[in-house]
């Protein structure tokens, strides 16, 4: 208030125009308020859908690669490039295992200076670990072998299923998707302590992809884990997944901070990730789990499975095979073993390769791939019989039930698969039922019914999961008897989201506390940071609509049919959502999709396109459509380089290079000539020395138009984590 | 030609309604409403708003209908019933709440104004709005600006 009465005089004097005046102002900032609320929605609808279609098209291309392993002969080149992802582990030989992922030869030179650790592992490393990565340290692979060697042998002798109690009033806290995001992490220990005897803690998988820190994450959590195996606690999430790895960004990230023993420490994660609880259960009243439930998830089951057979969630179980000698092994095996097995080689000679119809997968959930499986099953054990009655004339009854039993064996891992993959991969829904999750391509959709009954059925109170991320890092649903957790803050870019953590205590009621990393917050005003996350989306989905210039053209040209290159704006929003299929307000975002301007509202399709430019390497004399095409899929055809690229060097020959376009060109049922690929390959050779640089490549591909100079984004949809504080920010806020 | 221009509207008011229709259903929460009319473009006032509301609002059940919603705020587009403020008129109104003409407003007297007169901002509303709108480096409003920066999107 005014000090003196003077003033205040002064401002009834003139408080009649000063209240209109305050009544404009608060109409007009209340109406920016809402627009805002309006883009936030929007933009956080496009974060969400993309992150959703790209773990589709990841589960589509590992379907893909499945599909062609089955169809093409062991000597072709095309499975040669991919066939080492699909090795599966031996459940026995352990001791050899042991030697491979031996550290002890590893020296750790003088220069050295990040911690080093002595096992078994105490509390001051556990926590002098987190300081050091809070300095930026990187810990030395020896290390990092023995720290990972002790947890798999710790893993090992854990249940599928922890069950653990708040006796002793102890409050356990509970993490969600941490995805990388060191900072998270540290800020929550910072504000709740580290794990300690009075401090447990549980952490709700996902804790790598996505964000750059995910190896340093993965160890501190680990070394808490080895110094207080009653206190920390750890389920897996679907990203706990070398294959989805592939795509998201994680195996990157190691093999560029190893580039030595990288490779070998992947393996190792592989088998840990495998041996990772599947759920825990809090004094046999909550049920914490990654992703969620289904209609038939029946924790009883999940309690007996074989965890480590699955090593990826997104691999159905294989089936067992009588080989001549009468012996049970895996179908899949080290390629060095298959060399020797002749039996395997005839075997698959004998399949004839199938007509690569893109229906076969494309359009398929991993359901779909399972029911093909089924019917794979009947057919082999047939091919099996009469592969042996064809080698062996003499068959004996106890193989031809055997081979029966297996076939009855690999129907019930086929319920074994479902449940560990629903667990993994399911989301809530508002409606009542139980419908395949077609959004992401894994698990399903689950009502408020379905919950009601799982918690009967168990005789539970709440489910605690993760898996999606919510914009105040928690959010409650199905009547409250569900609680989803999101522990990443600023996940889709800075600003767009708090992180929480859930801390609870013996009477089991939910306490929670959310947060925000902010050292890029501290420097942007809320109405800048919002900003920069609507913007980033907006570039995102500029991308996503040049990547389908041709689908889009032919929609607007049903508009436009007399040619004149212009559609009204209700014509154009209707064109764009029929091929994205993404939902959006296209009409409340037209101004900030399309620059240009006609005097009466409509818009120039072709200029349109050649506002979303795109750089090319030499695009000029590169046909159009194989470079859109390129460009859509860009995120498959990295994922298929790094698969590719077996010795995690970052190049590929051109050889291989071709062969990757052939695989996408089947994938895509495109043709793409070999000429075509012979220039691309060429031109992107820039210093002809026959090999090709998988980041120099990709890098090409950058979209850049006029509005959006946020070239360094998080690329999330590239699987490249980019370091946050390097970002210029945009003067033009 | 008119029918044209009907079934446009309509589709505008679709579109925004369904961004806040968490449940598919046709529905909305009726604490949205504010949200949705503004972002239609219109610039009620609070007590147009709440008429509005009582309007589209039959039973007390916290939702609006769309069925409901759609005509009313059909007519209320096509007569361009609660238009822009004009930018000269905004600059006006901060003119007259700046009275030393200084460029811009310090945060006290803009709340001052914000909280006790006119259409009261809840305490709230005032922080937030200080936080998004105040000058990084001290702290003051400079209106001109905001006026220009935080324009309107043209008509949908």
């Amino acid at each position: 208030m005014g000090c003196g009465v003077t003033k205040s005089n002064q401002f009834h004097k003139n408080s009649g125009k000063a209240i209109k005046s305050a009544v404009l102002i608060q109409r007009w900032y209340r109406q920016y308020v809402a627009r805002r609320e309006m883009r936030r929605r929007y933009t956080w609808h496009i974060f969400q859908s993309i992150e959703y279609s790209g773990e589709q098209a990841q589960i589509k291309l590992y379907n893909f690669l499945g599909y062609l392993m089955d169809n093409f002969t062991p000597a072709s080149n095309e499975r040669n490039l991919i066939s080492h992802i699909f090795r599966e582990n031996e459940v026995c030989r352990d001791a050899e295992w042991e030697r491979y992922f031996c550290y002890k030869n590893i020296e750790v030179p003088e220069i050295y200076s990040g911690p080093h650790l002595t096992f078994p592992l105490t509390v001051e490393q556990a926590v002098g670990l987190v300081e050091a990565f809070r300095n930026k340290k990187q810990l030395h692979s020896r290390y990092v072998l023995q720290l990972l060697l002790e947890t798999w042998k710790q893993l090992r002798m854990l249940p599928n299923i922890n069950r653990i109690s708040t006796c002793h009033s102890k409050e356990i806290t509970i993490c969600g998707d941490l995805h990388g995001q060191l900072e998270d992490l540290l800020l929550i220990f910072y504000k709740n302590d580290m794990p300690s005897l009075e401090k447990p803690y549980l952490f709700n998988g996902d804790f790598v992809d996505r964000g750059k820190d995910s190896i340093e994450i993965l160890l501190i959590l680990f070394s808490f884990l080895l110094v207080y195996p009653s206190e920390v606690y750890l389920n897996r999430g679907n990203h706990e997944d070398h294959i989805v790895n592939l795509r998201y960004g994680f195996t990157k990230e190691v093999l560029s901070k190893y580039k030595m023993h990288g490779k070998r420490i992947l393996r190792l994660l592989q088998k840990i990730f495998s041996w990772l609880p599947l759920a825990t259960v809090i004094d046999q009243k909550v049920l914490v789990l990654h992703g969620g439930i289904s209609n038939t998830t029946d924790l009883s089951i999940l309690a007996r499975v074989d965890r480590h057979k699955y090593v990826s969630a997104l691999r159905p179980p294989k089936k067992r095979h009588q080989s001549i000698v009468g012996l049970s092994i895996d179908v899949d095996v080290d390629e060095d073993t298959v060399s020797h097995n002749k039996v395997f080689q005839r075997r698959t000679s004998l399949t004839f390769p199938k007509v690569l119809s893109r229906d076969c997968f494309q359009n398929r959930s991993l359901r779909d791939f399972s029911d093909r499986i089924k019917v794979n099953t009947v057919d082999n054990v047939e091919l099996c019989q009469r592969r042996q009655s064809i080698l062996n004339p003499v068959i004996h009854g106890p193989e031809n039930e055997a081979a029966q039993s297996a076939s009855c064996e690999s129907i019930n891992s086929e319920d074994e698969w479902k449940q560990i993959l629903d667990l993994l991969w399911s989301d809530p829904m508002n409606q009542d039922g139980c419908v395949p999750n077609e959004v992401r391509g894994g698990g399903c959709y689950w009502g408020p019914d379905v919950t009601e009954d799982f918690l009967n059925r168990h005789n539970l109170q709440l489910i605690i999961r993760s898996h999606e991320c919510k914009q105040e890092g928690y959010e409650f649903c199905h009547n409250r008897k569900v609680l989803t957790l999101f522990s990443a803050s600023n996940y889709y870019d800075v600003g767009s989201n708090r992180g929480a953590y859930v801390k609870l205590g013996p009477d089991l009621v939910p306490y929670l506390v959310q947060y925000q990393a902010s050292s890029m917050i501290r420097e942007l005003t809320v109405r800048q940071s919002f900003g920069r996350t609507e913007r980033l989306a907006l570039k995102v989905l500029r991308e996503q609509l040049f990547a389908h210039k041709s689908d889009l053209i032919c929609a607007f040209k049903k508009f436009d049919s007399s040619n004149t290159g212009y559609v009204c704006l209700s014509d154009w929003a209707s064109a764009v959502e029929s091929v994205l299929h993404l939902g959006l307000p296209w009409r409340i975002m037209r101004y900030q999709l399309v620059t240009g301007r006609t005097s009466d509202g409509s818009i120039d399709y072709h200029e349109w396109f050649n506002e979303l430019a795109i750089k090319g390497p030499n695009a000029a004399h590169i046909d159009q459509s194989l470079l859109e095409t390129l460009y859509r899929h860009r995120s498959t055809l990295e994922t298929i380089f790094r698969i590719v690229d077996t010795d995690n060097s970052g190049f590929i020959t051109i050889e291989d290079f071709r062969q990757t376009w052939k695989l996408l060109s089947v994938y895509l049922k495109m043709e793409i000539t070999d000429d075509a690929i012979s220039d691309l390959a060429i031109t992107i050779d820039s210093n002809q020395d026959g090999s090709i640089d998988i980041e120099e490549f990709m890098e090409a591909f950058r979209l850049t138009d006029k509005k959006s100079r946020l070239e360094r984004g998080r690329s999330m949809f590239m699987g490249t984590a980019t370091d946050l504080t390097n970002l210029d920010v945009d003067p033009n806020i | 030609m008119a029918e044209a221009v009907v079934s446009d509207v309509h589709k505008k008011i679709r579109a925004v309604f369904e961004a806040f229709d968490n449940e598919s259903n046709n529905t909305v929460d009726v604490r949205e409403i504010g949200t949705i009319i503004y972002s239609l473009g219109c610039f009620p006032t609070q007590a147009d708003l709440h008429d509005l509301i009582a309007e589209v609002e039959k039973d007390h059940t916290g939702y609006i209908y769309l069925d409901n919603f759609l005509p009313v705020m059909t007519k209320v587009l096509l007569e361009h019933k609660f238009p822009p403020i004009p930018e000269d008129l905004l600059l006006q109104a901060f003119e007259v709440l700046d009275k030393e003409k200084k460029g811009y407003l310090e945060p006290e007297e803009l709340t001052k104004y914000m909280t006790q007169e006119g259409e009261l901002f809840s305490q709230e509303e005032m922080d937030e709005m200080l936080t998004a709108l105040a000058d990084r480096d001290n702290n003051v409003l400079y209106y001109k600006d905001l006026i220009s920066q935080l324009t309107i999107d043209p008509d949908m």
